[in-house]
This record gives structure tokens, C-alpha cells and sequence, in this order.
């Protein structure tokens, strides 16, 4: 451990004021943007192509909340208005018009959506709120924006940190996705690749060669590793970025092919280009300006005003400085939890582990009367999607919310002296499935809390690691 | 951090490298799973021929019907009564497959939704103007309706033939009888055409792995109609597993009073030969679930999941072999037993649906999931 002394404390106050102060050209972060609310868009509007809105939002009885979020309900029909709110304020957020309002409007829309039911849940939905959190700080508008031509002003530089903060968070989500794959499920077993990988048969070319190569999913399973622990380094080094960047594309082009993740991979390679130098964005700004050219006779060109200072920073700063130190250790809150992490999976979510797990389970409710022992088994599809069902047959939060929502169901319902028993099966990652709660415990009794979960049986093997 | 870009480089295009050739490397035996095998065992060893058998078996009940509705008399009622128990047994090999025409024609729910609505049926005899197709009509068609009109129409057998000789509603009872068993023909000859015709191939050439590729519907078929149509219909719904007291009038052939545990176990049978790609006609086995996990446990070395199923289905069956033929009486007199047997089938289903879905990772598409 290091000791402070007086002087080195002056010298560090000294360098981050400096920091603090260092500008930089503001192309980046507008061309971040046009990305951003482009990918955005374009995820919505496909959201709502694939019918999601009504299978997802709208058609089930019952949503799982977040814990502490139970206030957050569907809005039923109105759910379009929301993801209507939601698209339309991405496209105000590409074009930089009310770039402020517009970002709190999606940042609080699309969080609202995901609360709604976190059957959905998906680390990349996550990575949206949290990179939209610090996006409402961030003068986005600077450049090349709507705003600058309805204020008439346009900024060359703007503070160094606004795009910093954009390279952590990123940097931040690569390398802890990186750290969650040091397990020996993933690096000694190659689970769950090894199951997932030889499903792959007909994919074109490598499908039956490939896939099916012990070999490969350990070739995979190392390469991803380490892929994501060096990625945001020779993003940052000017002399391996154009690699690192190749390694980005082919990368998420590759998981995209293989598995069915949506616009995360596009959302990824657009997101990285930030890495680059101002140069490039500048260029790409030129080549969008070309493209408007018909367009831009009506516009009088905006002032180049020489740096945006950012007027509340004095603030902004702390606030985002402790969200971002949060961000850093939120993901280490598993600790506190001795059960096996990925069996209980107390401390799971929000901390970018993705794709570690191939988990199913197949989980029954049965309905006790107290007093004379008669008991009936529920069928889950009477009160659940396909999709809820699946999700909540292996997940204990689900799995407890579930059987109180039955408890009271069948109360209002005249039954009396009710428990509400479960028998669950749950397999994980290529391990034989064993039972997963205590059919003895009655779960109508038991509180979610972050306690630890002593209902769930002990998972009866080991993974080492991270 | 330039080691591990090397690293990482040297990695990857080993990878790309790879993708494109270096196939001869291993031998032979990395051909991997042919799931055409599966395909074609399925569709020429088991499912045609078990639609043919039961072609004929329908025929021939449509002969034995012509033969007592032309003199409704106790011998005919009797083979009349044993070629709708043959048919019936055979059917029970067919109930699982759901694609190609039994999609579109709704087949399933015109053959087997039990209990039968009695009311319905008579409605339809009453008023001699009907559609047996509509799927209003689902609960008053197929082989309940028959276990109806052949055991269920009164109480005695004389009675029974009275129905259909001095009864005000002998015509109308006769016309009924005939329809749902000439519906049930003809349905059943436009599956087995559809097979026999365009559908084989296009089941077979179904080798992919998507939502709807031959190999994933069939997996889904299969298990929906292990969980729905054997473990629950026959057994836990009159066991009352699913409400708050038994329901025995909701098993099988109710209105026969005697074969309710055997089409159980000829269900339980036609699961298990599928699953071990057994032929309909033979003893021969060929490419199947059981060969497929085979397969995935040479990559994964897992546990024999196959054999622990086989063993599940056997003790399932040793359960329900204990039970009283007519399963009515097991329920009235000793429940416990046959929720004893919905147990071990229930067992069954866990391997099933999680550790045989899980190794084939046989998806369905409901949304994103994750990525890296």
C-alpha cells in the first residue's frame, strides 16, 4: 500500500484539475451520438416489428419485477405510446435536436420498458441505461447538431472527460465481461460453447467441420477470454487500434452469425469508434455533410465558437465520478454471497456476464391446503408466456415471486390454509440436472430480500474462479 | 499487452485459417450427427407405417361399421367393437406427430379429445345438421365419440343395440356413427397421402436447427405430447393432480370401463420406441433421440442421459402396469397409486425437457438473448 504524503496529494489535486480542464475536438462524441440514436431507432423499431411489444409487454397476465421496482407496471395498449416516445426521441437524439430533453426522454423511457418485466432482461438493455445515464451529462449537441443550427452557435472542442467517461464505461464492460469468463466452467470445461457450438451444424462452410471440434470450443472459449480483457487497451493504443478495431467487427459479426443476439453487435462496433482519433470523425462528419448537401442551402452555417464549457460541471463531476465508481464495484456485490454465484446467480445480474450459462430448469408449483393435506400442481402456461416461463423455471427471484403471485391468486380465489410448495429441476452448463429448491420449504412464507436464498438446495458440484 | 495481442492475433486467424479447410484432419468420424438418418428413420420406419397401420385399422372399422349399421346386432356390435379397440391402439403410436397435413387439419383434436361431450353428440343427432370438423365439434368426433356411441349409449348391451334398431332415434344414431367413423377415415388417408407424397421429403431434407426444421418441431411434438397427451390427459387430470379432487370421468375410454391402462401403456410404448428410433413394424433401430445423445455425450463426455431415461420410461411403466385396467376404478378405490405413476412419468419429463433439450440445445426463438 502507498502512502500519501502532503506533497504527492497537491501534485494529484494538481493533475486533476489540469485533467479536468484539458479540452478536446467535440467530433467524436457527435458522431457517437448519430450512432447511438441511430442503433436506437433502428432497435425499436425492430422491437415492434417482431410483434415483442404485444408478446412481451402487453399479451402476458403477469410481469416479474425488478425488487424494488413493483410500482412499475405495464401500461397495456399505451406500451406503443412508450416505445413511440422511446424511437422518436432516439431520432431526436441522431439529429441533435433538443438533444437534452430528448435524452431524458429516451434515458427514462426505454428504463421505464425494461422495468416493466425482467423476463427481458439482457446485459445489453442494461449497458443502454447506464451509457443513456451519462449521456444526459455529456454536451452531445456540441457539433454537428440541429441545436447548433437553431442557436446558431457550434463548438469545436469540448471538455477531454465527456468522452473519457464514454471510453471507461466502454473499456469498463469489456474488461469485466472478460473477468467473468476466468471460471473453469468456461476456460476447462469450454462450457457452455461446447453445447451451444455443435447446434450450429448447419450453419454454411464451417458447420459440420467446425463446430463439432472439441478443439474449437476450447480455441473459442480461451480466444473470448482474452479478447475481452485486452480489447480495451489496443482500443486505447494508437498503434494497435485499427487490429483491435478489425478484432471488434469480426468478433461480434462471428457471435452475431452463431447466436440470436440482436443488435448488440452493431451496437458494439458502432459504440467502439469513439477509440478513434478525432481525425477520423471529422472525416465521417464530411462524408454525412456531403450526403446533406441538397438539403443545407437553408441553413445559415452556425458560429464556430472556439470550446463548450460545460456550466454546471462543478456538480456534474461528483455526480458522475461517484456513478461511475458505482458502476465499478456493483458487479463485485457477489462476494457477499458464498453459494456458488451461477447456481443461485445472487449477484448475477447487471454485472456483464454474458453468455456464461447454459441453464434450464423445469420448475412446478404445487398448492397445499395446510389443514387437510390436499394439494393440486399448477400449469405454469395458465398465468405465463412460453417465454416467462422458461426464464423464471431457473432464476430463484422469479421462482419466489411467482409462487407468492400464486399464493394470492388462488386466496382471492376461496382456497384456504394455502403453501405453496415447488419442485424444481435445474440443469447447468452440460451437468446432469438436480433439484434446485427445497420441496419442503413453503415458499408463500418466504421474503425476497438480498439475503442469501437458503431455500435453494446446494449446487452439487464446483466452479472455480472469478 | 503486445504478447497477448499477438496471442489473440495468432488465435484468431488459426481460426479463420481453419474455417476454410483443414477438414481431412481428424478422419471419418467427424462427419458428425446425420440428422438426414434421424429424419428418414422417423418418417420411413415409423411414422408412415404406423399412419398406414392405422389406415387400415380405419378401414376396416369403416366395414365392421357398414356390416352393424346394415344389421345392428350383438356379433357385429362385438367386431365392430374390437376393430375400434385395434385402431384405437394403433392410434396411440400416432398422437405425437402434429406436422405437415395434422397441423393444418387440426387432425389431433378431431381424433382423440377426451372426455367426450355427450351433450354436443346428442345435440348433433338431434338436429342431424353438422360440421364434424369444426373445431366446436372437437369434443364430439373421434375415438371418445365412438367409445360413446359403441358402450356409453345406454346401460346394457340390448339396450345398447336397441339404440340402433327400434329406438325414434335409430336412423339418426346410425347416420352419426357412420359420419364420425367415415370423418376419421378420411382425415386419416389425407395425412398418410401427404406423407406418402410431397411431405416425406420435405420432412426429411428439414436438417437445420431452427424453430421450425423437422428435428426441433419433432422435439417439441414429442415432448408436448409426453408431458400433455400421456403423462397429463391419461393420468394426472383423473388423478386430479391438476385440481382439487380426482376426476375420474376424464380418463380414457371412459364409456369401455376396461382399457384405459392398456392404451396408457401403448402410448408409454410408442414414446419410448420413438425415442430409441425403434421401427413400427420391427424390431430395428436406427437413428433417433437416443443416437443423437449418443453422439453429443462423444463430444461433451457427459452423463448417459439417454440410458437414464430408458430406465425412467421402464420404471414409469412398471407403475402403471400395477394399476387396475380401468383406471375409474384405480382412482375411486386407490389414488395414491396413480399419482404414485404420474410420478415416475413426471420424472421423465425433467430429463425430457431439460437434460435431453439441454444437449441437443434444441432452441426456440422467443426473443434476443444475450451476447458478448
Amino acid at each position: 500500500m502507498r502512502h500519501f504524503t502532503k506533497e504527492s496529494f497537491f501534485i494529484m489535486k494538481f493533475n486533476l484539475k489540469t485533467y479536468f480542464s484539458k479540452t478536446t475536438n467535440a467530433a467524436p462524441l457527435a458522431v457517437f451520438r448519430i450512432g447511438f440514436g441511430l442503433m436506437m431507432l433502428v432497435s425499436i423499431i425492430r422491437f415492434w416489428w417482431h410483434g415483442w411489444i404485444e408478446t412481451i409487454y402487453i399479451q402476458p397476465t403477469f410481469h416479474f419485477k425488478y425488487y424494488g421496482f413493483d410500482w412499475v407496471s405495464s401500461l397495456g395498449a399505451y406500451n406503443y405510446v412508450l416505445f413511440f416516445i422511446c424511437g422518436l426521441s432516439a431520432l431526436f437524439i441522431a439529429l441533435g435536436f433538443k438533444y437534452r430533453w430528448a435524452m431524458l426522454a429516451f434515458f427514462l423511457s426505454f428504463t421505464y420498458i425494461e422495468l416493466i418485466d425482467k423476463t427481458t432482461y439482457l446485459n445489453h438493455y442494461y449497458f443502454i441505461t447506464v451509457l443513456s445515464f451519462l449521456m444526459l451529462f455529456l454536451p452531445a449537441n456540441a457539433k454537428f447538431s440541429i441545436d447548433n443550427l437553431l442557436r446558431k452557435k457550434s463548438y469545436d472542442t469540448i471538455p477531454r472527460w465527456c468522452i473519457d467517461s464514454i471510453k471507461l464505461l466502454l473499456a469498463m464492460v469489456y474488461f469485466y465481461a472478460g473477468l467473468a469468463k476466468i471460471n473453469s466452467d468456461w476456460l476447462f470445461r469450454a462450457m457452455p460453447l461446447k453445447i451451444w457450438l455443435p447446434s450450429k451444424y448447419d450453419l454454411p462452410f464451417i458447420g459440420n467441420s467446425l463446430m463439432q471440434q472439441e478443439w474449437f470450443h476450447f480455441a473459442m472459449s480461451w480466444s473470448g477470454m482474452f479478447y475481452d480483457l485486452t480489447i480495451p487497451f489496443l482500443l486505447l493504443y494508437k498503434r494497435t487500434r485499427l487490429f483491435a478495431f478489425a478484432l471488434v467487427v469480426f468478433f461480434h459479426i462471428f457471435t452475431r452469425v452463431l447466436f440470436p443476439i440482436g443488435m448488440f453487435p452493431y451496437i458494439m462496433i458502432v459504440a467502439t469508434l469513439v477509440f478513434f482519433d478525432a481525425s477520423v470523425h471529422e472525416k465521417i462528419i464530411a462524408f454525412i455533410k456531403r450526403l446533406l448537401k441538397p438539403f443545407r442551402s437553408h441553413f445559415s452555417e452556425p458560429k464556430l465558437v472556439s470550446n463548450y464549457s460545460i456550466a454546471n460541471q462543478k456538480w456534474i463531476l461528483p455526480v458522475l465520478t461517484v456513478f461511475l465508481a458505482f458502476q465499478m464495484l456493483f458487479p463485485f456485490r457477489y462476494a457477499f454471497y458464498k453459494d456458488e454465484l451461477f447456481w443461485t446467480e445472487e449477484g448475477f445480474r447487471l454485472s456483464w456476464r454474458v453468455m456464461l450459462m447454459e441453464k434450464m430448469g423445469l420448475t412446478t408449483f404445487k398448492i397445499v391446503d395446510a389443514k387437510t393435506g390436499d394439494y393440486f400442481y399448477v400449469d405454469n402456461s395458465d398465468f405465463l408466456t412460453n417465454f416467462q416461463v422458461k426464464q423464471m423455471s431457473f432464476q430463484p427471484d422469479f421462482i419466489l415471486e411467482y409462487a407468492h403471485y400464486l399464493g394470492d391468486h388462488f386466496k382471492e380465489q376461496g382456497h384456504k390454509n394455502i403453501q405453496v410448495f415447488v419442485e424444481s429441476y435445474v440443469a447447468l452448463n452440460g451437468r446432469l440436472s438436480q433439484q434446485y429448491v427445497n420441496p419442503e420449504v413453503d415458499l408463500y412464507q418466504e421474503k425476497e430480500s438480498f439475503k442469501r436464498k437458503n431455500w435453494i438446495l446446494p449446487f452439487k458440484d464446483e466452479i472455480k474462479g472469478l | 499487452m503486445i504478447r497477448k495481442s499477438l496471442l489473440a492475433f495468432f488465435t484468431l486467424s488459426l481460426l479463420l485459417g481453419c474455417s476454410s479447410s483443414d477438414e481431412g484432419d481428424s478422419g471419418s468420424q467427424n462427419d458428425g450427427f446425420d440428422r438426414q438418418v434421424m429424419l428418414s428413420n422417423w418418417a420411413d420406419n415409423i411414422i408412415i407405417p404406423a399412419y398406414q397401420d392405422l389406415n387400415a385399422d380405419l378401414m376396416d372399422l369403416s366395414a365392421q361399421k357398414e356390416a352393424f349399421v346394415n344389421s345392428p346386432n350383438q356379433a357385429n356390435l362385438e367386431t365392430l367393437r374390437a376393430s375400434w379397440l385395434s385402431a384405437y391402439k394403433t392410434w396411440q403410436y400416432l398422437e405425437m406427430f402434429t406436422s405437415g397435413k395434422a397441423e393444418e387439419t387440426n387432425y389431433v383434436f378431431q381424433m382423440n379429445v377426451y372426455p367426450t361431450n355427450v351433450d354436443d353428440i346428442e345435440a348433433n343427432i338431434a338436429s342431424g345438421n353438422y360440421d364434424l370438423s369444426n373445431p366446436n365439434n372437437n369434443d364430439a368426433v373421434g375415438f371418445p365419440a365412438l367409445d360413446y356411441l359403441l358402450f356409453g349409449l345406454a346401460e346394457t348391451d340390448a339396450q345398447i343395440l336397441n339404440a340402433y334398431t327400434s329406438n325414434t332415434k335409430a336412423e339418426a344414431n346410425k347416420t352419426y356413427l357412420s359420419d364420425v367413423v367415415n370423418q376419421m377415415q378420411s382425415l386419416t388417408a389425407t395425412v398418410l397421402n401427404d406423407w406418402t407424397g410431397t411431405y416425406r421429403d420435405a420432412f426429411v431434407n428439414s436438417t437445420g436447427n431452427t424453430a421450425t426444421s423437422a428435428t426441433n418441431k419433432m422435439t417439441n411434438d414429442f415432448i408436448f405430447y409426453y408431458e400433455k397427451g400421456l403423462r397429463a390427459n391419461k393420468i394426472g387430470i383423473p388423478a386430479g393432480v391438476f385440481s382439487a379432487a380426482p376426476l375420474s370421468s376424464k380418463v380414457e375410454a371412459f364409456y369401455n370401463e376396461e382399457i384405459s391402462k392398456t392404451l396408457a401403456l401403448e402410448g408409454l410404448n410408442a414414446v419410448q420406441d420413438f425415442f430409441n428410433g425403434k421401427a413400427y413394424n420391427s424390431n430395428a433401430t436406427s437413428g433417433s433421440f437416443k443416437a443423437y445423445l449418443e453422439y453429443l455425450n462423444t463430444i461433451n463426455n457427459g452423463e448417459d442421459v439417454s440410458a437414464l431415461i430408458n430406465s425412467q420410461f421402464n420404471a414409469a411403466r412398471t407403475k402403471i402396469e400395477s394399476l387396475d385396467n380401468n383406471f375409474v376404478q384405480q382412482v375411486e378405490t386407490d389414488n395414491t397409486q396413480m399419482t404414485e405413476a404420474f410420478d415416475a412419468l413426471q420424472k421423465v419429463v425433467v430429463l425430457l425437457k431439460i437434460d435431453m433439450v439441454q444437449a441437443m440445445s434444441i432452441r426456440l426463438d422467443y426473443a434476443d438473448s444475450d451476447g458478448d
